[in-house]
C-alpha cells in the first residue's frame, strides 16, 4: 500500500477512536481522570489533609493558552522535522537520477 | 497520571523522588554522551521529546466517559532508552507542575517515576523482546508506545494504592486502577497509531540512524521495509 493511503487510514482510525466515546455516551461529562484520581483518594481516606498547594494556579484562559502552547511547541518541532526530512529525501532522490 | 500537588503523603513524595535520582543522573550522562559523540542524533532526540510535549498536553475522550492524556514516551524509550526518556519526561512534567498547576513539585518524583521511568522501561524491553521475536519494526513501535502509555497509568494506580491502602492494598489498587486503567486503553491505542506512523516515516527518512540508535546496525542489510 502506498504510504499516503496507509497514513490516511491511520488518521481515520485515530479520529474514530476519539470520536466513538461521544457517540456511545453522549451525556458523559468527560472529566479528567487525574481529577477523578484525587477524588478517589478522598474516598479512600476522607481525613487526608492535602499538605501542599500549587505555587501558582493559572486563570482558566491562561491555562488553556499554556496547554495550547505546549502542544504547539511540540507539534511545531515535529512539523519542522518532517518537512526537513521530506526535502532531504527529495534532494537525495534527485541527486541519484 | 498527574498526582495533584500535596496529594501524596511526605514519605511517599520523598520515596519516589529517591527512586528517580539514579535515572536522572544516568539519563543526563547518556544525553551528554549523545551530544558529544553523535551530534547528528540531537534533532531526533528533540523530536522524541516533542512527542512527549504534544501528547501529554492532549486530554482525549475515552469510552468510559472520562478524559485522559497519552504520555508520548514510547518513541524516545525505543530510540534513546529509558534513562534519557526520564530526563525528557521530567522537563515536560516540571513545565506542567509550575505553569499549569498540573501535577506538582511534591508529587513530581512519583509522576516522573510512572511516566518517565516505568512506562519507558516497559516500552523499551517490550520493544527489545518483540525484535527478538522477529516482529517488524513499525509494528513494534506501535506496541511499545501503547504499553509505555498503559504501564504509566498502572504505576500511578499502584502509587496511589500504596499511599492510600485503606486497609487492603489489592482493593485500593482496584479502586485507583478503576479510575485509570480502562479509560487509558483506547487512548494508548490511539497514541500507538500516531507513533507507528512517525516511526514508519523515520525508518524511511533515516534508516541508518534508526538502526544505529536501536543497536541493530548490522541487521541493516536484511531488515527491509
Amino acid at each position: 500500500m502506498k504510504d499516503r493511503y496507509k497514513y490516511a487510514l491511520a488518521i481515520v482510525l485515530m479520529v474514530a477512536i476519539f470520536a466513538i466515546p461521544f457517540i456511545i455516551s453522549p451525556n458523559a461529562k468527560f472529566g479528567g481522570a487525574d481529577v477523578a484520581g484525587s477524588a478517589a483518594i478522598q474516598e479512600q481516606q476522607p481525613d487526608y489533609q492535602r499538605w501542599a498547594l500549587p505555587l501558582w494556579q493559572p486563570p482558566p484562559e491562561t491555562e488553556s493558552m499554556l496547554f495550547a502552547l505546549q502542544a504547539a511547541l511540540g507539534a511545531g518541532l515535529i512539523g519542522y522535522f518532517i518537512g526537513h526530512e521530506k526535502a532531504r529525501m527529495e534532494h537525495m532522490r534527485k541527486k541519484e537520477d | 497520571m498527574h498526582i495533584m500537588e500535596g496529594f501524596l503523603p511526605p514519605f511517599w513524595a520523598a520515596f519516589w523522588y529517591l527512586l528517580c535520582i539514579p535515572f536522572w543522573i544516568w539519563g543526563a550522562m547518556q544525553a551528554k554522551k549523545v551530544f558529544r559523540e553523535h551530534p547528528e542524533q540531537k534533532l531526533v532526540m528533540a523530536v522524541s521529546g516533542a512527542f512527549i510535549f504534544v501528547l501529554s498536553s492532549l486530554k482525549l475522550p475515552s469510552v468510559t466517559g472520562s478524559s485522559s492524556h497519552p504520555t508520548g514516551t514510547g518513541l524516545s524509550a525505543m530510540l534513546f532508552g529509558f534513562a534519557i526518556t526520564s530526563v525528557l519526561a521530567t522537563i515536560v512534567l516540571v513545565f506542567q507542575a509550575l505553569l499549569l498547576a498540573h501535577g506538582g513539585i511534591t508529587t513530581l518524583g512519583a509522576d516522573v517515576f510512572s511516566m518517565g521511568v516505568v512506562g519507558p522501561i516497559v516500552g523499551y524491553y517490550m520493544f527489545k523482546l518483540m525484535r527478538k521475536g522477529g516482529i517488524a519494526l513499525p509494528l513494534t513501535a506501535f506496541m511499545a508506545a501503547v504499553l509505555a502509555d498503559w504501564a504509566t497509568y498502572l504505576v500511578t494506580s499502584l502509587q496511589l494504592a500504596l499511599a492510600f491502602p485503606g486497609g487492603n492494598l489489592v482493593q485500593a489498587f482496584e479502586v485507583f486502577a478503576g479510575v485509570f486503567a480502562i479509560t487509558q486503553v483506547p487512548i494508548a491505542i490511539g497514541e500507538g497509531i500516531l507513533i507507528w506512523m512517525f516511526f514508519d516515516f523515520l525508518l524511511k527518512s533515516r534508516p541508518k540512524l534508526v538502526k544505529q540508535l536501536l543497536g541493530e546496525a548490522d541487521a541493516g542489510k536484511t531488515a527491509g521495509g
